[in-house]
C-alpha cells in the first residue's frame, strides 16, 4: 500500500477517538442540566465545575486530532 | 490541507524572526512569537498599572477588572489550597494572564498566537511540573512516594497500580501542554479553513462568513476557558503537592 493511502487512512481511524468526547460532553451536560433542575439556587458553582469538566473532555477528542494531524503531516 | 493558490491553513503558524540572532550553533533570533510575548507582556503590565494606578474605594471599570483578575485567581487559588494557597499566587497569576493574554492577542487578525505552538505550552508545563515535583520532595522528603499508593488497596495489587499511576502522573505536563496547544492549533486552523471558502463560494459566502463569525466567537470563550484550566489544574497539582502526599 502506498504511504500517502495508508497516512490516510490511519488519520481517518484516529479521528474516530472523538466519538468518547462526543459522549463525554454530553454526559458532562447532562448532569449539569440534572443538577440545576433539582437545585436552582446552586447554578453558579455548579456551572464552574462544569465549564472545568467541559475543557478536560474536549482536550481528549483534541489528543485524537493532534494524532490524526501527526500521522497526516508527520 | 494545500487549497488551489499554494496557501495552507498552517502557514498562519510559521516562525519568522525579526532580528537573526545566532549563538555559534542556536538560533535564539528575536522572532514574531517573541514580539508578541514581549506584546502581552506589556498589554498585562498596562493593564494592572494602569487600573490600579486610582486605588479609588469605588472602582471605575479599568481598575474593577484588574481587581476582578485578581480577585478570581485569588478565589481559585484559595478554593482549591486553601490558606496555604497565597505563597503560589504569583506565579498562578502570571501563568494565567500569560497564557489568557496569548489566547486573546490570537485573535485580532493577521496576529500570532504564541500559545498554539507545542514548544511554548510544553515550557509552560513542564516548568510547573518540576516546579511541583521540587515541592513535594521539598515538603514531604522521600516519603512523597505514598502518593503513587492509592488508598485502601491491599499489597498484592501495589505491583500493578503503582507503576500506573507513575505513568499517569508523567503524563501530566504531556496532557497539560498539548490541551492548550491543540486547542488553540484547531481552533485557529478551523478559522483559517472556513474563511477560505467564504471568498470561493462567491455569492453564497455569507453562509461560512457567518459561521466565522459564530466560530470566533467561540474562540473567545475557549481562550478564557484554557487559561482558567491550565490555571486551576497548576493549583490541583499544587494541592497534590502540598496534601496528598
Amino acid at each position: 500500500m502506498e504511504l500517502a493511502a495508508a497516512k490516510v487512512i490511519g488519520a481517518g481511524l484516529a479521528v474516530i477517538g472523538v466519538l468518547g468526547s462526543g459522549i463525554g460532553i454530553g454526559t458532562i451536560f447532562a448532569a449539569f442540566i440534572t443538577a440545576v433542575g433539582r437545585n436552582p439556587a446552586a447554578r453558579g458553582d455548579v456551572f464552574t465545575m462544569t465549564m472545568l469538566g467541559f475543557a478536560l473532555v474536549e482536550a481528549i477528542a483534541l489528543y485524537a486530532l493532534v494524532i490524526a494531524l501527526v500521522i497526516l503531516f508527520g | 490541507m494545500a487549497q488551489a493558490g499554494g496557501h495552507s491553513p498552517l502557514e498562519q503558524f510559521r516562525i519568522e524572526p525579526i532580528v537573526p540572532i545566532h549563538l555559534g550553533k542556536f538560533d535564539v533570533s528575536f522572532t514574531n512569537s517573541s514580539l508578541v510575548m514581549v506584546i502581552a507582556l506589556l498589554l498585562i503590565t498596562a493593564f494592572l498599572l494602569l487600573g490600579m494606578r486610582r486605588q479609588a474605594l469605588v472602582p471605575g471599570p479599568l481598575q474593577s477588572m484588574a481587581e476582578i483578575a485578581y480577585e478570581f485567581v485569588a478565589n481559585l487559588l484559595r478554593d482549591t489550597i486553601g490558606n496555604e494557597g497565597k505563597r503560589y499566587f504569583p506565579i498562578v497569576f502570571t501563568i494565567f494572564m500569560f497564557v489568557l493574554f496569548g489566547n486573546l492577542i490570537g485573535l485580532v487578525p493577521f496576529s500570532f498566537t504564541f500559545t498554539s505552538h507545542i514548544i511554548v505550552t510544553f515550557a509552560l508545563a513542564i516548568a510547573v511540573f518540576i516546579g511541583v515535583t521540587i515541592l513535594a520532595i521539598a515538603r514531604h522528603g522521600w516519603r512523597f512516594a505514598k502518593f503513587f499508593v492509592p488508598p485502601g488497596v491491599s499489597v498484592a495489587l501495589w505491583p500493578l497500580l503503582i507503576p500506573i499511576e507513575i505513568i499517569s502522573y508523567l503524563s501530566r505536563p504531556i496532557s497539560l501542554s498539548v490541551r492548550l496547544f491543540a486547542n488553540m492549533l484547531a481552533g485557529h486552523t478551523l478559522l483559517k479553513v472556513f474563511a477560505g471558502f467564504v471568498f470561493a463560494l462567491g455569492f453564497a459566502g455569507f453562509v461560512p462568513l457567518g459561521f466565522v463569525v459564530a466560530l470566533s466567537g467561540l474562540e473567545f470563550l475557549i481562550a478564557f476557558l484554557q487559561a482558567y484550566v491550565f490555571a486551576i489544574l497548576t493549583c490541583l497539582y499544587i494541592n497534590d503537592a502540598l496534601h496528598l502526599h
